[in-house]
């Protein structure tokens, strides 16, 4: 039989209670972030184990998705670009729509305000194929109401004049064509004089005194007095104007207020009164009179 | 010789000295209750530690490890009690001392006053270290191990176990 003397019994007892005092102390003692000793021990006697084993799991799983799985990534590239392709297309067509309904927008606000005189919305579908010729053709026609000398125009300024009409469609002179013109005013001087157009984007209004005070900038209003488009709305803005010194009257270039080159929603003004010379001398009766057609 | 069987012998139960009922924790607790009331009325006693003196002679008589550390867990824990400090500031320095005198009491002579003298002095100086590694450690507050009033204090308590420790004797049970 062999002793084992356990020397070790007391010092066993010693570390116990000590240990059981430590803790003791712990419990009851804040760490200057005032916290527990005893959780800031227990928090700092584990987490190097949980940092360590976060270590590990984020190395495998880069390794594996850095390593192994890649033969995955390329197919997923090819189908997201094919996916950003699509939301690309998308988006140019939500934007297109967008700037679609804020023109139908002011569309419908412009009417809404000028609500005494008909209006007829009208969609352009084509343009003339003829370079020289200024032309539009809308999906408005004579079913819709439409008729020769009506007037064109958007919220932005005066479009131009119904040259011919269709039953579902009609043909629209631009303000800018050789062959067009409208009655104008200079919103300054309220000085009368015809606007023409020249064939290219810019206007030419004619008929101006030389002795006129006439700056780049200046408005340009139509007259009413054409019977085809009411008073004050806009045609232009002045850009060059220089006293001509072949003739009494100024050179005066205006500047379209709508941009004829990028219309896609016209209205159509359904109160037509026909320029003749008949018709010259009871303004007001004609007046009467386009107020009454649909 | 054969090797059969294999037993745990246990430490030899060394309690020299007996005392009588309540001797030992009537001590204590008279040690304690002065220790609290003795500075109040004068500021000398300011040096004395008594319940440290009554750890050091009883670990040194009773000789058994187990039970002196168990008695100066006892004695520090109801000095923490009795005090402001966090409970085991004083417990784990009087754990110590209880345990160390007597692993010491059963090996060498402690009955000669100058024996008593030094170790009392010895002990009060482990005493202190622990207590300040145990508030430095944990409470982060940092303590000077020796400064002269410290000496002092060592001095008067060596001294005043000398006178101490033999009217404890006679209670021993002989």
């Amino acid at each position: 039989m062999i002793a084992i003397p356990s020397r070790h019994r007391s010092l066993t007892l010693l570390a116990g209670v000590v240990a059981a005092q430590v803790l003791l102390l712990a419990i009851q003692i804040k760490s200057a972030s005032q916290v527990r000793m005893i959780r800031v021990w227990t928090v700092e006697l584990l987490s190097p184990i949980q940092r360590a084993s976060a270590w590990t799991i984020d190395g495998l799983k880069s390794g594996w998705n850095g390593y192994i799985n890649l033969h995955h990534a390329k197919k997923e590239n090819l189908e997201l670009h094919a996916e950003l392709d699509k939301l690309k297309l998308r988006n140019a067509d939500l934007e297109s729509r967008a700037a679609e309904a804020d023109r139908l927008a002011a569309l419908l606000n412009f009417r809404e305000v000028h609500s005494q005189t008909p209006m007829l919305p009208a969609r352009v579908i084509g343009a003339s194929p003829d370079a020289s010729s200024r032309m539009l053709n809308i999906n408005r026609g004579s079913r819709d109401g439409v008729r020769r000398d009506m007037g064109v125009i958007t919220p932005d300024g005066v479009v131009g004049k119904i040259l011919a009409v269709y039953p579902d469609t009609s043909q629209v002179l631009l303000l800018s064509d050789k062959e067009s013109g409208v009655g104008a005013i200079l919103a300054t001087t309220r000085t009368q004089g015809p606007v023409k157009g020249l064939g290219d984007p810019m206007l030419e209004m004619d008929y101006i005194s030389n002795d006129e005070k006439v700056s780049p900038g200046d408005r340009v209003l139509t007259s009413g007095l054409d019977h085809i488009f009411p008073k004050d709305l806009p045609v232009g803005t002045v850009a060059e104007a220089a006293p001509d010194r072949k003739s009494p009257f100024m050179r005066i270039l205006v500047r379209p207020a709508a941009n004829l080159d990028r219309l896609e929603e016209v209205l159509v003004l359904l109160s037509r009164q026909e320029f003749t010379i008949s018709d010259q001398a009871a303004p007001a009766a004609a007046g009467k009179a386009a107020g009454k057609q649909p | 010789m054969e090797l059969t069987e294999v037993r745990f012998r246990s430490e030899p139960h060394i309690e020299v000295h007996k005392y009588a009922g309540g001797v030992v924790a009537g001590a204590v607790v008279l040690a304690l209750v002065l220790q609290a009331f003795l500075p109040v009325h004068f500021q000398w006693a300011s040096y004395l530690e008594l319940p440290l003196l009554v750890t050091i002679y009883f670990a040194l008589s009773k000789r058994n490890p187990s039970s002196g550390l168990l008695l100066g867990m006892a004695i520090g824990l109801l000095q923490d009690s009795l005090s402001h400090t966090p409970l085991g500031l004083y417990g784990i320095a009087k754990t110590l001392v209880g345990f160390a005198g007597s692993s010491i009491g059963s090996r060498i002579d402690v009955e000669h006053p100058i024996a008593r003298f030094l170790l009392t002095i010895g002990f009060f100086f482990f005493h202190h270290f622990v207590y300040a590694l145990t508030r430095g450690l944990l409470l982060e507050q940092h303590e000077t191990f020796v400064t002269l009033p410290l000496l002092i204090a060592a001095v008067v308590n060596g001294a005043l176990a000398v006178a101490l420790f033999p009217l404890l004797d006679r209670f021993r049970k002989s």
